[in-house]
C-alpha cells in the first residue's frame, strides 16, 4: 500500500509577478493596450502640468489687492483666497466673537475624532458629550445672549461655519429619523406604515431647493403671529427632514437583505420587536449599507450650497459674494474662489468616502483569522 | 400517559386558501422524543414552528405546558422562553461572536448578568464540544460547528422542551454525525425533544415515537421498532422505501 505525501507549494514563476511583469501584463499587453496606455499618459501629463501652471508657476501668492493678480499671464490669485480668508470661514462673525467659532470647532473635533477611531473606548460617555453636551454648548457659544456672551445674530452667521452647521446637524437628525421612517415603512400597523410612506415620497419626489423655500417663506404664514423660528433654524429643520426621507430608504434597502431566519431565530429565543431590531436587524442592515449613508451624507453635504437661495450664506454663497469685490477684481478671481471653495468641499466629502470603506473593513466578521 | 407537556388538539392551518395542516392531535410526555418525518411539504416545519407560534394556527388549540397558544403576548414570552429551537440553516447572528450569540437571549430576556450569561454560555460550549471557539464569528466556522452553536444558543435559555428542523440536512457528511453525536446525549439527559429529520439512524436510536406526514395530516404514529419494521399504512410504506434504500 502506498501512502499519499501532500506536495510542497513553490513560489510563482519569476515573470508572472514583479513590476516589469505587472507593466507588461496590466498595460502594455498587445498593441491596443500600448496604444491606450501612451494616450492615457500623455493625457495625464498634460492636464497635470496645466493644473501646476495654474496653480503655482503663474499665479501670485502675494499683495493686498486687485493689482497683485494682474500680470500678464495670470493664474491663480491667492492673496484674494487670503485677504478673504476669514469671512470665508466665518462669514460676518464679529472678529472678536471669533474665538467662540473656533472653540465649538475645537470641541466638537475633541469628541469626534475619538469617536470616530474604534479602537479608543468610552463610546457611552462620548455619545453623551457629542449628542447631548456639545450641542447645547455650541448653540450657546455660537448664539450667544447668556453666560456674558454677546449675541450673535445667524444673519450674521456664514460661510463653512454655517456649511458644517448645516451638514452636521441634516446628518445628525437624518440617521435616526431615516431609521424610524424605514422601520415604520415595514411595519405591521397600516397607520403607521401609510403615514411613512406618504412623508418619504412627499420629500423624495420634491427638489430641496422646494423645501427651502417652504421652511423659509411659506412656514411663517402657517404659523401664529408671534411665533417665529429663527430663518436657520427652519432651513435646518428642511434639509433634516429631507435627507432622512432620502436615508430612510438607504436603510430600508438594508432592512430588506436580513434573511427571514435572522428575525425567526430572535423570535424563538423570546427578543420582542426592539430589542430584535436593535440587538439583530439594525446592526446587520446598517453595516450592509455604509456605502448608501455615506453616500447620501456626501450628498447633502453639498446640497448645503442651496441655502444660499433663501438668504444663508455658506461657504460657496460667501465665495461668490465676495466676487463683487471690486477691489478684488480680476479675471482670476472667479476661478481660484471656485477652485477654493471646491477643495473645502472635495476635502471634506473625500474623508467621508475614505472613513466609510475603513468602517467597511473594519465591520467584516467574515475575515478569515479572528 | 403522564400529564402531557404539549397538547394539540384538532389543529388547522391554512395559508392563504393552502390548507398545510389539517386535524393535528398530538400530545408530547415530559422528556418524550419524537421523531417527525414526510415527505418534502407535507408541513413537518409548519407544524414545530406552530408549537413556539413562529407560524400562527387558525383553529383548534395549542397548550405548551398548560399555557394556552393564543393572541396573548405574555403567554407567548412564557412559551418562547422554554421552547428553544434549531433551524435547518443554523441561522447565527453573524455580527456576534459565538459567545454573544449565545449569551444575547439570558442577558437581554433572562436579564442575567454579563458574567453569569458567560459562565452558562462556555458550560453549554463545552457541552457541545466546542469550548475554543468563543470568540470567533460564526463565518469562521463549519456547518457542523455552526449547527453546534445553535444547539448551545438555544439550550443558553434553559429550556424544557427543543424543537430541530432539520437540524442536519444542511451539513456535509462528515459533519452530520458530530451534530447528532449532540443530539444523542442531550436526549439521554432527558430533555423533551421534537425532531423533524431523515436520519433514520437517529430515529431508531433516541426516538420513543415516529410520527409520519403527509399531505398536512399525521399519517402514522409509531414507536420507532414498530414503525420501520412493521408501517402499517401503504403510504408509510412508499416512503419509507424510498428513504432506507439511500
Ligand atoms: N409562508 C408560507 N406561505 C405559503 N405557503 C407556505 C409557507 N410556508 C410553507 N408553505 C407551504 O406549506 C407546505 C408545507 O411546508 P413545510 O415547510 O411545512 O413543509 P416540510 O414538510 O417542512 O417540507 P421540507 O421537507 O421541504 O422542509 C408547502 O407546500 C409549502 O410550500
Ligand atoms: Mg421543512
Amino acid at each position: 500500500m502506498s501512502s499519499w505525501t501532500p506536495t510542497a507549494p513553490r513560489p510563482a514563476p519569476a515573470s508572472t509577478v514583479g513590476f516589469v511583469a505587472w507593466t507588461r501584463a496590466n498595460l502594455f499587453a498587445n498593441k491596443l493596450d500600448t496604444a491606450l496606455t501612451l494616450l492615457a499618459f500623455t493625457l495625464v501629463v498634460y492636464v497635470v502640468e496645466a493644473i501646476f501652471g495654474w496653480a503655482i508657476i503663474d499665479a501670485s501668492f502675494t499683495g493686498d489687492d486687485r493689482t497683485a493678480c494682474l500680470k500678464e499671464v495670470q493664474g491663480a490669485c491667492w492673496p484674494f483666497i487670503e485677504a478673504k480668508f476669514g469671512q470665508f470661514i466665518y462669514g460676518r462673525y464679529p472678529d472678536a466673537e471669533r474665538w467662540r467659532v473656533d472653540l465649538v470647532f475645537l470641541s466638537g473635533l475633541i469628541g469626534l475624532i475619538p469617536m470616530l477611531m474604534p479602537n479608543v473606548g468610552f463610546k457611552r460617555a462620548n455619545m453623551i458629550y457629542l449628542l447631548g453636551f456639545y450641542p447645547i454648548f455650541a448653540f450657546i457659544m455660537l448664539n450667544g445672549g447668556m453666560l456674558g456672551l454677546a449675541t450673535v445674530d445667524t444673519t450674521d452667521w456664514g460661510g463653512l461655519l454655517v456649511t458644517l452647521v448645516v451638514a452636521i446637524t441634516g446628518i445628525v437628525a437624518s440617521l435616526p429619523l431615516g431609521i424610524l421612517l424605514a422601520l415604520g415603512r415595514r411595519s405591521d400597523l397600516p397607520i403607521v406604515r401609510a403615514l411613512c410612506i406618504g412623508f418619504i415620497e412627499i420629500f423624495r419626489g420634491v427638489p430641496l431647493i422646494t423645501v427651502l423655500f417652504m421652511a423659509s417663506v411659506m412656514l411663517p404664514l402657517f404659523l401664529p403671529d408671534g411665533v417665529n423660528f429663527d430663518k436657520l433654524v427652519r432651513c435646518l429643520i428642511g434639509v433634516a427632514l429631507f435627507s432622512s426621507a432620502y436615508m430612510a430608504e438607504v436603510v430600508r434597502g438594508g432592512l430588506q437583505a436580513i434573511p427571514k431566519g435572522q428575525y425567526e431565530a430572535a423570535a424563538a429565543l423570546g427578543l420582542g420587536y426592539w430589542k430584535t431590531t436593535r440587538l439583530i436587524i439594525l446592526p446587520q442592515a446598517l453595516k450592509l449599507v455604509i456605502p448608501g449613508i455615506v453616500n447620501t451624507f456626501i450628498g447633502l453635504f453639498k446640497d448645503t450650497t442651496l441655502v444660499l437661495i433663501v438668504g444663508l450664506f455658506d461657504l460657496l454663497g460667501i465665495v461668490q459674494l465676495h466676487f463683487t469685490d471690486a477691489s478684488w477684481a480680476t479675471p482670476e478671481t472667479h476661478i481660484t474662489g471656485y477652485v477654493f471653495a471646491g477643495a473645502v468641499f472635495w476635502l471634506f466629502c473625500f474623508a467621508m468616502s475614505r472613513y466609510s470603506i475603513f468602517m467597511e473593513n473594519h465591520l467584516s466578521t467574515d475575515r478569515t483569522s479572528s | 400517559m403522564s400529564d402531557p407537556v404539549i397538547r394539540i388538539n384538532k389543529m388547522n392551518k391554512w395559508f392563504g386558501n393552502f390548507h398545510v395542516l389539517r386535524d393535528i392531535d398530538l400530545n408530547v410526555a415530559s422528556g418524550e422524543k419524537i421523531v417527525i418525518c414526510g415527505p418534502s411539504g407535507s408541513g413537518k416545519s409548519t407544524l414545530i414552528r406552530c408549537i413556539n407560534r413562529l407560524e400562527t394556527h387558525q383553529e383548534g388549540e395549542i397548550e405548551v405546558e398548560g399555557v394556552t397558544l393564543d393572541g396573548s403576548l405574555k403567554n407567548l414570552e412564557e412559551i418562547r422562553s422554554n421552547v428553544g429551537m434549531v433551524f435547518q440553516q443554523f441561522n447565527l447572528f453573524p455580527h456576534m461572536t459565538v459567545l454573544e450569540n449565545c449569551t444575547l437571549s439570558p442577558i437581554w430576556v433572562q436579564q442575567k448578568s454579563q458574567a453569569e450569561a458567560e459562565k452558562l454560555a462556555r458550560e453549554l460550549l463545552e457541552r457541545v464540544r466546542i469550548p475554543d471557539q468563543a470568540g470567533k464569528y460564526p463565518g469562521q466556522l463549519s456547518g457542523g460547528q455552526q449547527q453546534r452553536v445553535a444547539i448551545a444558543r438555544a439550550l443558553c435559555m434553559n429550556p424544557r422542551i427543543m424543537l430541530f428542523d432539520e437540524p442536519t440536512s444542511a451539513l456535509d457528511p462528515e459533519m452530520i454525525k458530530e451534530v447528532l453525536d449532540v443530539l444523542v446525549e442531550l436526549a439521554n439527559e432527558g430533555m423533551t425533544m421534537l425532531c423533524v429529520t431523515h436520519e433514520m439512524g437517529f430515529a431508531r436510536q433516541v426516538a420513543d415515537r415516529v410520527i409520519f406526514m403527509d399531505e398536512g395530516e399525521i399519517v402514522e404514529e409509531n414507536a420507532p421498532e414498530a414503525f420501520f419494521s412493521n408501517p402499517e399504512n401503504e403510504r408509510t410504506q412508499l416512503f419509507l422505501s424510498q428513504v432506507l434504500t439511500h
